[in-house]
């Protein structure tokens, strides 16, 4: 009776969820990789299943075209060295925010976290908005940058619709992401391993190197997971601050479902990005267990 | 705090240059909202023209009403959803649950923008705001279950078992035990999807359809053709709004804020 009544309440705990989330979430992606092998429309969408002659329309036309013409892998590449990027910007970046907030006491330390995912919640949109303004034409920073290369005989410059537009604010957007698993490492560091290193007469520069950067490891990999994986579908960045050369992958998606229609190549180039974003977490969540095993033995 | 003079002043210059890449940014919006010209170039006087200006247009205000409503229900509904979801992810060994709930955090927010888009045409359910609803519930459940289920890893749970022992049902244990200890982690999550409804773009640009406008969406269009001091404006109020929604559930939950917990 006892067993049965858990085994109830479990399903009507779990079920309601579990449910939802099957129809909104698992559903959708399962008719996303079916859409994937199927003909678009002639008026976007998906071919009729049978067709007049009565043949099932089930084809993997579309992978083919995703491996066969190089501008998509080209986008691919593309979107890949940006997410690299902004994955080892945000690190440097980050570092020191972390160590400060680890190193501080208790008392600011909830205040100096607090400022870091502050604007992280503020509007997406707005964040990417603000880059507008910075790097505007008629701001100080573009009209400084030109003075610059004028004085230099150099042509000037636009600033905003740019590569490193898209850069700067791709940083700017996940930097969050990399600060927070990095101090929730940092903040567990033995302060003695680093006494000891000092009094064996390394410095600083090795203390770092040889000591808290490789046991800082496991908190790089989840917050480089953390950065890369949202930073490598992005596409509102490049559409709104990027210039016609930075279309990204998120970009052809968007492109594929609403202007060009074509949902399977659409779901093609969806599965191809889920697939990657997923490798590079299993990848990040593998090295990660990895380094640290590696230390707990190596200890 | 261990003294390090010199290399604590190069960690402190680093770190401070760090928060100001994050905060000049959104302190020029907010000043170019107060300032009185077209351009946001240069500061040239204070004004409140371009509140005025927003006050009086009409997209904008169905715009933010929509979001309102949107937000609203999205977070009502993920709000039991989720808490739902979190208990059974602490009460019960399920290899389901966890990776529905968290799967669609995990990867880029487009695909399930574009997977959900595939799925209203198909049904032909007509986008609108019930579909944004539906789709913004889907994503904030994970959420509100994770902080539900880190509040509930935190708790005494020789109390629950107390309460079965003096012979409460499992759901007058839950109701009169469970729920108010969990109480703060469920408001917190509640307003952690109410702000992340209110603010989505991504997936929320492709279940709208093309008739139905939120914020964001407005923000977006207003951008796509030009910078006006008016987005300034409306992004300073959603700024407010946001920090006091913030201020609000680290007020219920401050455990919220701390980040060790993610790692149970």
């Amino acid at each position: 009776m006892n067993r049965r009544g858990e085994g109830l309440g479990k399903w009507l705990v779990s079920g309601p969820p579990i449910l939802y989330l099957l129809l909104f979430f698992a559903i959708p992606a399962l008719i996303m990789v079916l859409a994937s092998f199927r003909t678009p429309g002639e008026f976007g969408g998906l071919a009729p299943l049978i067709d007049e002659a009565g043949k099932p329309d089930v084809n993997v036309d579309s992978y083919v075209r995703f491996f066969t013409e190089p501008v998509y892998t080209q986008i691919f590449v593309k979107s890949f060295v940006y997410a690299v990027a902004t994955t080892l910007l945000c690190l440097a970046i980050a570092y020191p925010l972390a160590t400060l907030i680890a190193r501080s006491s208790k008392r600011h330390r909830d205040l100096l976290l607090l400022l870091v995912i502050l604007p992280f919640w503020s509007n997406f949109l707005i964040r990417v908005y603000a880059w507008m303004i910075v790097l505007g034409p008629q701001a100080a920073l573009a009209r400084m940058v030109n003075g610059l290369l004028g004085a230099f005989g150099a042509e000037p410059v636009s600033l905003l619709f740019s590569s490193f537009a898209v850069l700067i604010c791709l940083v700017y957007v996940h930097l969050p992401f990399m600060v927070l698993p990095l101090y929730a490492n940092l903040e567990k560091h033995d302060q003695a391993l680093l006494d000891a290193a000092q009094d064996l007469g390394a410095n600083a520069w090795q203390r770092f190197w040889r000591i808290t950067f490789p046991l800082s490891l496991p908190g790089v990999y989840a917050g480089a997971a953390l950065v890369f994986i949202p930073a490598l579908g992005i596409f509102a960045i490049p559409d709104i601050l990027g210039g016609p050369d930075d279309s990204l992958i998120g970009n052809v998606i968007k492109q594929q479902f609403l202007e060009t229609r074509d949902w399977p190549f659409g779901s093609v180039l969806s599965i191809v990005l889920t697939v990657a974003a997923l490798a590079f977490a299993g990848l990040a969540a593998w090295v990660g267990a990895r380094s640290t095993r590696r230390e707990a033995s190596g200890a | 705090m261990r003294s390090f003079p010199a290399r604590s002043r190069w960690l402190w210059a680093a770190a401070g240059a760090g928060y100001a890449f994050l905060y000049l940014p959104l302190v020029i919006v907010v000043v170019y909202s107060f300032n009185d010209s077209r351009l946001n170039a240069e500061w040239v006087g204070f004004t409140l023209d371009w509140y005025r200006k927003l006050a009086h247009n009409d997209e904008m205000q169905t715009a933010a009403a929509n979001s309102l409503i949107i937000a609203s229900v999205a977070s009502l509904v993920s709000t039991v959803l989720g808490t739902m979801a979190g208990v059974a992810m602490y009460r019960y060994k399920t290899r389901l649950l966890p990776l529905l709930v968290l799967t669609p955090i995990a990867i880029p927010e487009i695909l399930m923008g574009v997977s959900l888009l595939i799925f209203f045409v198909l049904l032909n359910f007509s986008l609108g705001l019930v579909s944004v609803a539906l789709a913004h519930i889907a994503f904030c459940i994970g959420f509100v279950a994770i902080v539900v289920r880190a509040r509930l890893s935190g708790m005494d749970e020789t109390l629950t078992e107390a309460a079965r022992d003096c012979g409460a049902s499992p759901w007058q244990t839950f109701r009169y035990i469970t729920l108010p200890l969990i109480m703060p982690g469920v408001i917190a999550g509640a307003l952690m999807a109410f702000t992340l409804s209110i603010d989505d773009f991504v997936i929320t640009f492709f279940t709208a359809g093309a008739g139905t406008i939120t914020l964001p969406l407005q923000i977006y269009s207003m951008i796509k053709i030009a910078v006006t001091p008016e987005v300034n404006a409306v992004s300073t109020l959603l700024m407010l709004l946001t920090l006091i929604l913030i201020v609000v559930a680290t007020r219920v939950s401050p455990s919220l804020l701390r980040s060790n917990e993610e790692n149970e």
